[in-house]
């Protein structure tokens, strides 16, 4: 499994990536593995109000609906529309598929190292 | 196999209507299509084997066993359908004089008295088309209380996390914004958690009991409490009402409304066979708002009236009235006695199935007893060989069995859940155990047969990727 260490995870399967205060997420390798082919993701629009460990995006596999939780409180500033046509990105590439930047954070869930992350990961397969 | 529309060739076709003998009416120009619609033309024999052979490649209740958990696929009784096709009821037509169709009125009436008996309700309305339009309706029913109270506070839905998928979507249909309740680790409503999300913001609570892992909640009066207490109402999803009718009543566990699907528990046809009806049924305190028209009798005539507050129509005329007539039959048919037995050995059939199944696969939360139906979790089996909840599910194909519900519910990795129902005979649940435990051992000797299989279906493994990225709804002509 692809757990990049230069990345946080939070522990629903979101990663977050801080630069220049832009906070990018998206789906770990991980959670595309479990939810298994994507089909469809339900974007938030710009300017929304994005809430930590709120609802952010949702998407649907062939096995569910599955929510996709914001690791951050702040301000959706931009978001990836390639995905709405081509949401089996998220299953080819997670960490390049991003699903939105947040701007103006103004907290955070939990957020756990790559190593940490890898032994949340082991502990679920069990 | 060939589409209507591939079998189609012009000038085909079957000429039962006599020549028309009323002359032609004039239409204005700008009301007439400009071209006739592109019906496919088809000979009666050509029709006759489409659907036959339609009918060859699906699995019905009557090819085999069908244990698809949640959606309780018991026999449908062939006294219904004869009952429900009486030219009494099958010729009649939605805009006659209610005095012209009052034993159709009686079967609206005495089905609302029946069903309201089971659930412990005051009063019902048989408007919803299915379940999730049953959904839609009881959260109306308690946004209009909220409104009629004046308190427009109150925007949030409780449900919890091992609720039907339709829950949360009916809750945002409506307008409301949901909280997920999560569950504890016995596979219940973790009541700190619901304490901690009732408040002045919660509309109410949409909860399945026994919930989707089998399992009647024993806090289940000290649930319907926290909500009230919060100024909640509670609403009972019936979806797997089959385990306890006639035993427990939604009423009396402290519901306010609830909605029943007739096309699982009063076994009408279910599935593409449809359609369903889902009826909503509510305490004497919301009546005012149920959808109209409903039936009340008065000096033994059936008359259709609007509840005082009624929020309105729901569905065009009556619901689906046949499914009614159909449901009425069955509760007649079982009676007093018999409506708590057949709860009784659907529960029955479901623990002798998963103890017959428990040495060998792993039970989500229910070992030492479930109610109608039961969740294997197949992680173990996965990890082990790589054989997956869905290889399992093919493999039963091959036998002429109906896979169990796969990957639900949601809080069970590799789930299979399966609810025998209380249509089956020991003998068939003995063959079906016989071969969950032959495909476990395929999976540890020739895991190959399980990811290739079904082998003996006319088809195997649809692309459902495709299917569901690009589906194709429509037919292409080609000119």
């Amino acid at each position: 499994m692809n757990i990049p260490a230069e990345l946080k995870y939070t522990k629903s399967h979101e990663w977050v990536k801080e630069e220049d205060g832009v906070y990018t997420v998206g789906l770990t390798d991980y959670a595309q593995k479990e939810l298994g082919d994507i089909v469809f993701i339900n974007l938030p629009a710009e300017g929304d109000e994005a809430v930590a460990g709120g609802a952010l995006a949702d998407v649907e596999s062939v096995k569910a609906v599955s929510d996709v939780f914001s690791p951050v409180t702040g301000t959706v500033a931009e978001v990836n529309e390639e995905l709405p046509d081509e949401p089996q990105q998220i299953n080819q590439a997670p960490y390049d598929a991003w699903i939105a930047k947040i701007t103006d954070v103004t907290g955070t869930e939990e957020l756990l190292s790559a190593e940490e992350y890898a032994a949340l990961c082991e502990t679920a397969k069990e | 196999m060939k589409l209507l529309f591939e079998r189609s060739r012009p000038g085909r076709g079957m000429e039962y209507l006599p020549p028309c003998d009323t002359p032609a009416a004039d239409f204005a120009p700008d009301a007439l299509r400009a071209a006739p619609p592109r019906l496919p033309e088809l000979s009666e024999v050509d029709l006759d084997r489409h659907y036959t052979e339609l009918a060859r490649q699906t699995h019905g209740v009557n090819d085999g066993f069908y244990p698809l958990g949640s959606c309780t696929m018991k026999y449908n009784p062939r006294v219904n359908e004869a009952l429900a096709a009486l030219p009494g009821f099958a010729e009649l037509h939605p805009l006659q004089p209610a005095g012209t169709a009052q034993g159709a009125l009686e079967v609206l009436y005495r089905a609302e008295k029946l069903l309201c008996e089971i659930t412990g309700m005051a009063g019902m309305t048989m408007q919803p088309a299915a379940g999730a339009h049953g959904e839609y309706t009881g959260l109306l029913l308690i946004r209009r209380y909220h409104q009629s109270r004046g308190d427009a506070a109150r925007t949030k839905i409780l449900v919890p996390d091992s609720a039907h998928g339709t829950n949360p979507a009916s809750a945002a249909m409506a307008g409301f914004t949901v909280v997920a309740v999560p569950s504890n680790a016995r596979g219940g409503v973790d009541l700190d958690a619901l304490r901690a999300a009732a408040g002045p913001d919660t509309a109410g609570l949409m909860l399945t009991n026994p919930n989707t892992l089998g399992l009647f909640d024993p806090n289940i009066l000290e649930i319907t409490r926290i909500v009230h207490e919060a100024g909640g109402l509670c609403y009972y999803d019936g979806a797997n009402l089959n385990a306890i009718m006639g035993h427990a009543r939604p009423g009396d566990m402290g519901f306010d409304c609830v909605h029943l699907n007739l096309h699982k528990t009063f076994s009408t046809p279910h599935g593409g066979g449809g359609p369903g009806s889902g009826p909503v049924g509510c305490k004497a305190f919301l009546e005012q708002f149920l959808p109209a028209p409903r039936v009340r009798c008065a000096d033994g005539a059936y008359r259709f009236f609007t509840p005082e507050h009624s929020l309105g129509r729901v569905r065009s005329f009556y619901g689906n009235f046949a499914v009614v007539v159909r449901a009425l039959a069955y509760m007649l048919a079982l009676g007093r006695q018999g409506i708590p037995e057949a709860a009784e050995n659907a529960v029955l059939n479901a623990n002798y199935l998963m103890h017959r199944l428990a040495g060998t696969y792993d039970m989500a939360c229910c070992e030492a007893g479930c109610m109608h139906e039961f969740v294997m979790d197949l992680s173990r089996l996965k990890a082990e060989t790589g054989v997956t909840a869905m290889d399992v599910a093919k493999r039963l194909l091959d036998f002429g069995i109906h896979p169990p519900t796969m990957y639900f519910p949601l809080i069970v990795h590799e789930a299979l859940m399966a609810e025998p129902t209380e249509t089956e005979s020991r003998e068939t649940l003995d063959a079906a155990a016989d071969l969950f435990l032959q495909i476990w051992d395929e999976a540890h000797t020739d895991p190959e047969i399980l990811h290739t299989a079904p082998h003996n279906t006319p088809i195997g493994r649809p692309d459902e990727v495709s299917a569901a990225r690009r589906p194709v709804v429509r037919y292409a002509f080609e000119s």
